[in-house]
C-alpha cells in the first residue's frame, strides 16, 4: 500500500514537472523577431530606422531588442520598454495625438479636398461643353444655292 | 427684353461669376495658409536649441540615474558645476571618465561638482558604466535626449561649466582630458588653481 502510494506521488511530481517545464518553454518561445522592432523603431542618435543604423548607439539598442525577443515579450511589451528608455520619439510611426496626429488627418483631408475639387471640376467641364452630340441636330447637305455653285466650279475647272 | 433688363441680366451673371470665383479663390487661399501654418508649426515646435556663453543654462527636472527622483541642475544653484553629456556606447566618453572622476575628487565640495548627464542610453548600461569607472559624481538620465537638444550639444561627449548662478562659462566640445580641466576650468573655479 505504502508503495503505491509513493509511487503515486512519485509519478504526480513527475507530471507537475513537466507541465511546469512545458509553461516555462511556451513563456520564454520568441513571439517577435529582431527584424520585425528594427523596421518599426528609430535608432534616436542617427534619426533614422534601427534598421538602417550601424551607430555604436544603434548596437546597443538592437542588443538590448534582442535580449527581450530571446526573453519572450511581446512586440508591444518590447516597444513599451524602448520609449521608457529613449522617450516616444523612439518609435517610428507618428503618434495617434497632438501634432503628430496631422501626419495621419492631413492626407485624409487632402484627398477629400481633391475629390470635392474633381467633382465641381467634372460638372463644370460638362456644362461648358454643352450638349451632348447625339442632341445636335443631323448635318445636312449643302444649300441648293451652294450645291449649284459647287457644280459651277466643278465644271469650270474641269474636275 | 428691354435694353435695361439685358443689361440687368448681364450685371446678375457677372457679379454671380465674380463671386463663384472669389469663393473659389478664397478657399485655395485658405488652403494654402493652413498648409503653411501647419508646417511653420511644425518646425517652432521643434524649438531652437543651443545656449551661448553668459545665458542661463536649461536646467530642467530629470530622473537621477541611480536611486529614485529627480534632480536638476537647479539643485546646485551657488555652486561651480560641470556638466558632462556621455553615453555608455561612447567611447571618448570611456576615455574621459577617469579624469573627470579625478577632477572631481580634487575639487568637488561645497562650491564646485561635475554632474553627469546620460543621454540617449540604456539606463542599465549607464549604471554599469558608472559602476566601471567608480564615479562618485551626481548622475541624471536624459533617455530622449531632450536636455542635450535643449544646450546644443552635437554628440557626446560634450562639457558645459555652468558659474553659481546658473550662467554658461565655458563649452568644451569632444572628451575633456586632465590637461583641459586643470588648464581651462580650474583657473575659473574659486581659488583659480589647478
Amino acid at each position: 500500500m505504502r508503495t503505491r502510494v509513493a509511487l503515486a506521488a512519485g509519478l504526480a511530481t513527475a507530471l507537475a514537472l513537466l507541465a511546469f517545464g512545458a509553461l516555462d518553454a511556451q513563456a520564454a518561445k520568441p513571439q517577435t523577431s529582431l527584424t520585425e522592432i528594427e523596421s518599426e523603431v528609430m535608432c534616436p542618435v542617427c534619426g533614422t530606422l534601427l534598421e538602417l543604423a550601424e551607430s555604436p548607439q544603434a548596437q546597443q539598442e538592437k542588443a538590448f531588442v534582442a535580449r527581450l525577443v530571446a526573453s519572450g515579450r511581446s512586440k508591444d511589451r518590447i516597444k513599451d520598454a524602448l520609449v521608457a528608455e529613449y522617450g516616444i520619439a523612439v518609435l517610428a510611426l507618428p503618434q495617434g495625438s497632438g501634432f503628430d496626429l496631422s501626419a495621419y488627418l492631413v492626407p485624409i483631408v487632402a484627398f477629400l479636398i481633391a475629390i470635392v475639387a474633381l467633382a465641381f471640376g467634372v460638372r463644370k467641364w460638362r456644362r461648358d461643353a454643352g450638349p451632348p452630340d447625339r442632341d445636335r441636330p443631323a448635318p445636312t447637305g449643302p444649300s441648293p444655292e451652294d450645291a449649284e455653285r459647287l457644280d459651277a466650279d466643278l465644271a469650270r475647272y474641269d474636275l | 427684353m428691354t435694353r435695361s433688363e439685358a443689361g440687368s441680366c448681364r450685371g446678375r451673371a457677372g457679379s454671380n461669376l465674380l463671386r463663384s470665383v472669389s469663393v473659389r479663390t478664397s478657399l485655395a487661399v485658405l488652403a494654402v495658409l493652413a498648409i503653411v501654418g501647419l508646417l511653420t508649426f511644425g518646425l517652432l515646435s521643434k524649438g531652437s536649441s543651443g545656449v551661448a556663453l553668459g545665458e542661463v543654462a536649461p536646467a530642467p527636472s530629470l530622473p537621477r540615474l541611480e536611486g529614485e527622483g529627480n534632480g536638476s541642475l537647479a539643485d546646485y544653484r551657488g555652486r561651480w558645476v560641470l556638466v558632462n553629456f556621455w553615453a555608455s556606447w561612447c567611447i571618448p566618453c570611456r576615455q574621459e571618465a577617469p579624469a573627470l572622476e579625478d577632477f572631481q575628487r580634487r575639487h568637488g565640495d561645497g562650491r564646485f561638482t561635475v554632474l553627469g548627464i546620460d543621454s540617449r542610453d540604456l539606463s542599465g548600461d549607464g549604471r554599469a558604466f558608472v559602476e566601471r569607472y567608480g564615479l562618485s559624481y551626481p548622475q541624471l538620465r536624459d533617455g530622449d535626449g531632450a536636455t542635450a537638444h535643449d544646450y546644443g550639444t552635437t554628440g557626446v561627449p560634450e562639457n558645459f561649466l555652468i558659474d553659481p548662478k546658473g550662467k554658461l562659462r565655458l563649452h568644451l566640445v569632444g572628451p575633456v582630458t586632465s590637461e583641459n580641466l586643470n588648464d581651462e576650468v580650474a583657473p575659473l573655479l574659486p581659488g583659480g588653481k589647478s
